[in-house]
């Protein structure tokens, strides 16, 4: 796949890439908005130093070590510390699944978990799935049936899907299933429900679907 | 976010322990509400105890034939596990109906009991609100409330609690079981577990400071048809409107309890008599005294109607 996250800036003449410039440009932006309202604690608690821990897990089989800050969440210590940046950040509240990433198998949302929280854990992100030459069987699906069209939700969305396979296989319900006591069934209601926490503003659901029903029709 | 120390407790009492040593600690378990509220600094812990090693994790059967439940039993597993889909129905179907697969995953019974209001004016650090700054008002009163609670509501505050999870828990009955800083325990009925507003909407429950939860306890099973009917203003993935849980035997008599509507999972007992007489008997008991606003007295006729589709329901079910 082609590495959006490179390209160059051309027109600015500055030389950035895509992602050197959105840093610097987040980072302008969170000075000039900081809100000051009800609640709001002295500046002196914001700038208070930060602390740092060490926490070591497996990120896609390989072991990583880091020192972060406590306030890291398990996204950013993947994005920004160890350069993992398929995981996206959209909402970073949970609610967008732009960030779904595996740990011990199980797809959530590491925008809302601490890294620190993760210690000894085995982290999946899109990057471990699959490579280009040899793409996972979800990531070929939603190439295939063009499961995308901006992107930026897709890694969230194929790791949820991949995720999403095991939970049905597994019996787990969810709010489509009918009968509580019976195995749930490979439905389109079902597989639509269970991915309503991957939003994709693009729109592109029904090519999701059909991804993820291509790789399910393959099991059944 | 602000700064915070963290450690990782090994297990209840060390957690509770932890706590008593540092004021100003959070418990942190599944983190999908607290990290929220971190980024937002509505919650400001300068301490974080991490309780995700301290055990406590398994479904067991108690002696009377009812249920156990850990305190980090994820939403996930408590709504696969076989027990609960076969005997507590209610439950699986509730937590089932609430957030997304993912935050399922993370979420614990625990953690699920403690969220804070998803009211948009406690989230809008801008506005006023006495739930997160005591003594500074209430956005929602006079302001958009559709959302808002109609019942069991103050001058203060008209805050929702958000879970699915609790409304079930009330309609069966659940104990929460705790530990003290200082070792004691106690099991605390879930009729009285959460608050109402009054002149104190800062404190959402009765829990001590410290006091952690160990576990969540169901009495036998006592049958009968279980529903669990939320209505929102998306098909999936969002909070309700109002929500109903009922259990319905087959002469007609049983259980309901709200979502949606209060500061905490609304039962009125005294209107489960009126059951076998239909839901608008039921409700005009169950909402006796509610005080709901412009933007939101729909809701009293949208309980009414939930519940009466529940009761026909109930009626063509096999009990």
């Amino acid at each position: 796949m082609e590495n959006f996250e490179d390209f160059e800036i051309d027109r600015g003449g500055f030389g950035l890439t895509r992602r050197e410039f959105l840093i610097a440009s987040t980072a302008a932006a969170a000075v000039a908005v900081l809100p000051r309202g009800y609640g709001a604690q002295p500046a002196s608690a914001v700038t208070a130093l930060p602390i740092l821990m060490k926490v070591a897990f497996n990120v896609n089989g390989q072991p990583r070590e880091l020192e972060l800050d406590t306030r890291t969440t398990l996204l950013d210590a993947l994005r920004e510390h160890l350069h993992l940046t398929g995981s996206k950040k959209g909402c970073d509240h949970g609610q967008c699944g732009a960030c779904t990433v595996l740990v011990g198998g199980r797809r959530i949302n590491s925008c809302l978990t601490l890294a620190a929280m993760h210690q000894g854990a085995d982290i999946t992100t899109i990057e471990g799935l699959g490579t280009p030459e040899n793409l996972h069987p979800m990531q070929a699906a939603f190439v295939k049936c063009d499961g995308y069209q901006c992107g930026y939700c897709t890694p969230g969305q194929i790791c949820s899907a991949v995720a999403v396979l095991g939970e049905i296989k597994a019996g787990i319900p969810s709010h489509a299933t009918v009968d509580l006591t019976a195995a749930p069934p490979w439905s389109e209601a079902e597989i639509r429900e269970r991915m309503s926490g991957n939003i994709c503003r693009c729109g592109a659901y029904s090519n999701i679907y059909e991804a993820i029903q291509e790789v399910a029709g393959r099991r059944v | 976010m602000r700064p915070f120390t963290f450690e990782r407790a090994r297990s209840p009492a060390e957690a509770a322990a932890a706590a008593a040593r540092h004021p100003g600690a959070k418990f942190v378990a599944g983190g999908t509400n607290l990290l929220d509220l971190m980024k937002l600094e509505i919650e400001t812990p300068t301490h974080l105890i991490d309780v995700n090693g301290v055990g406590l994790d398994q479904v067991e059967s108690t002696s009377d034939g009812g249920l156990r439940i850990g305190a980090l039993v994820r939403n996930t597993e408590l709504a696969a596990h076989e027990r609960v889909r076969r005997d507590y129905g209610v439950l699986s179907r509730a937590l089932v109906a609430g957030a997304s697969g993912q935050l399922r995953n993370m979420a614990t019974t625990a953690g699920n009991l403690l969220q804070r209001t998803r009211c948009h004016y406690f989230y809008d650090t801008n506005m006023p609100c006495n739930k997160r700054t005591p003594g500074s008002g209430c956005g929602a009163i006079g302001g958009f409330s559709r959302q808002h609670a109609v019942i069991g509501v103050s001058d203060a505050c008209i805050a929702t609690h958000p879970s699915d999870m609790a409304v079930a828990l009330r309609v069966l009955d659940a104990t929460v079981e705790t530990i003290q800083p200082d070792g004691s325990a106690r099991q605390i009925p879930i009729a009285e577990f959460h608050r109402l507003p009054g002149d104190q909407p800062h404190l959402d429950t009765v829990l001590a400071p410290g006091e952690f939860i160990t576990a969540v306890t169901l009495p036998k099973p006592v049958g009968g048809a279980q529903f669990y009917h939320k209505v929102r203003d998306r098909a999936s993935f969002a909070f309700a409107l109002v929500s109903v849980a009922a259990i319905v035997h087959r002469d007609g008599t049983g259980r309901v309890a709200l979502g949606g509507v209060a500061h905490k999972p609304w039962r009125v007992e005294a209107a489960e008599a009126e059951m076998p007489k239909g839901a608008q008997a039921v409700v005009a008991r169950l909402l006796a005294g509610a005080k709901p606003t412009e933007e939101n007295a729909f809701k009293l006729k949208l309980v009414e109607r939930v519940l009466a589709m529940v009761l026909a329901e109930a009626k063509g079910a096999r009990v």
